[in-house]
């Protein structure tokens, strides 16, 4: 995406996820090493009040980075941060949208600073963070 | 309450590999199928100097620590009653397939709400890779639940 097509009010592309599976927990579990039981062991999870298991909260977190580096490429994100506002159930479809909230010029660089959110499909927040980005810059890689 | 004489309680640092398999696991894991993050052609052709790490892939090198969670052995927490409150990245640089990254932690603050039946713990974390270099900071905020404790 160009640098001239990114200003205020530029919406992020979505990223719509298929609805969350016992399966998806498994393998998130084993993949980042995050082996809390309360994501993957049902009992645990009802022995801890919880009703079942339930999503990671850096399982969403990483749904939002695919949309910002679908978005532009990793290299040019430099802020990237979430507060975790519902638990994510299981059977919970996930959508993640963002917008472009203000343009700073820094250092010869055009920043985005952008409000993004995740949702579920009620339309609950489950993660609502911000993103800082280069826009434009060829720092591909670096 | 948790023990406030831990505000400030530096972690042992250290060091785990970023592997390339892990990169692989972990895009799979959270459906990225950006090439970049499992063939090292595409990712140079992007012109990343290998394959990089996705963004929130430094929580994982969190999890290469000796303990578990060595905030929950510190406090002595009930996994079962922990939330994951906040989670903060700033890159200053990627890191890659290949690294060897230093992880260096502690607990910047303790504090509660509600008269003290939410109590929530602040970490902060610094990434360098085998050049010294810091590469990534992070902050997180672990939400404790105290009510009925059991």
């Amino acid at each position: 995406m160009g640098e001239s097509t990114v200003e205020v009010g530029t919406k992020i592309p979505d990223l719509i996820l298929p609805a969350i599976t016992r399966a998806n927990l498994a393998l998130y579990a084993g993949a980042s090493g995050d082996h809390n039981p309360i994501h993957i062991d049902s009992d645990f999870a009802k022995k801890a009040g919880a009703g079942d298991v339930f999503a990671h909260g850096m399982l969403s977190m990483a749904f939002l980075g695919r949309m910002l580096t679908d978005w532009q490429p990793l290299s040019a994100l430099r802020k990237f941060s979430s507060k975790f506002t519902a638990i994510t159930q299981l059977g919970d479809a996930i959508t993640c949208s963002g917008e472009v909230v203000e343009i700073v010029k820094n250092e010869g660089e055009r920043l985005a600073y952008c409000h993004i959110f995740a949702a579920n499909q009620k339309g609950d927040k489950t993660l609502i963070g911000e993103a800082v980005v280069v826009i434009g810059s060829n720092c591909n890689g670096k | 309450m948790l023990d406030r004489n831990k505000i400030g309680h530096e972690f042992e640092s250290f060091s785990a590999d970023v592997e390339k398999g892990r990169i692989r696991m972990f895009a799979n894991a959270i459906g990225e199928n950006d090439p970049i993050y499992t063939d090292e052609s595409a990712a140079k052709e992007s012109g990343y100097k290998t394959i990089p790490a996705p963004p929130t892939f430094p929580f994982v090198m969190d999890m290469e620590a000796k303990d578990d969670l060595p905030v929950v052995k510190l406090l002595d927490l009930n996994i079962g009653k922990i939330l994951h409150g906040t989670q903060e990245f700033e890159y200053f640089d990627r890191l890659y397939a290949g690294d060897t990254v230093t992880i260096s932690s502690k607990i910047a603050d303790i504090f509660d709400k509600k008269n003290g039946a939410l109590e929530f713990v602040v970490v902060e974390n610094t990434y360098k890779n085998q050049q010294g270099a810091l590469v990534v900071k992070s902050k997180n905020t672990l939400v404790y639940r105290n009510g009925g404790h059991g």
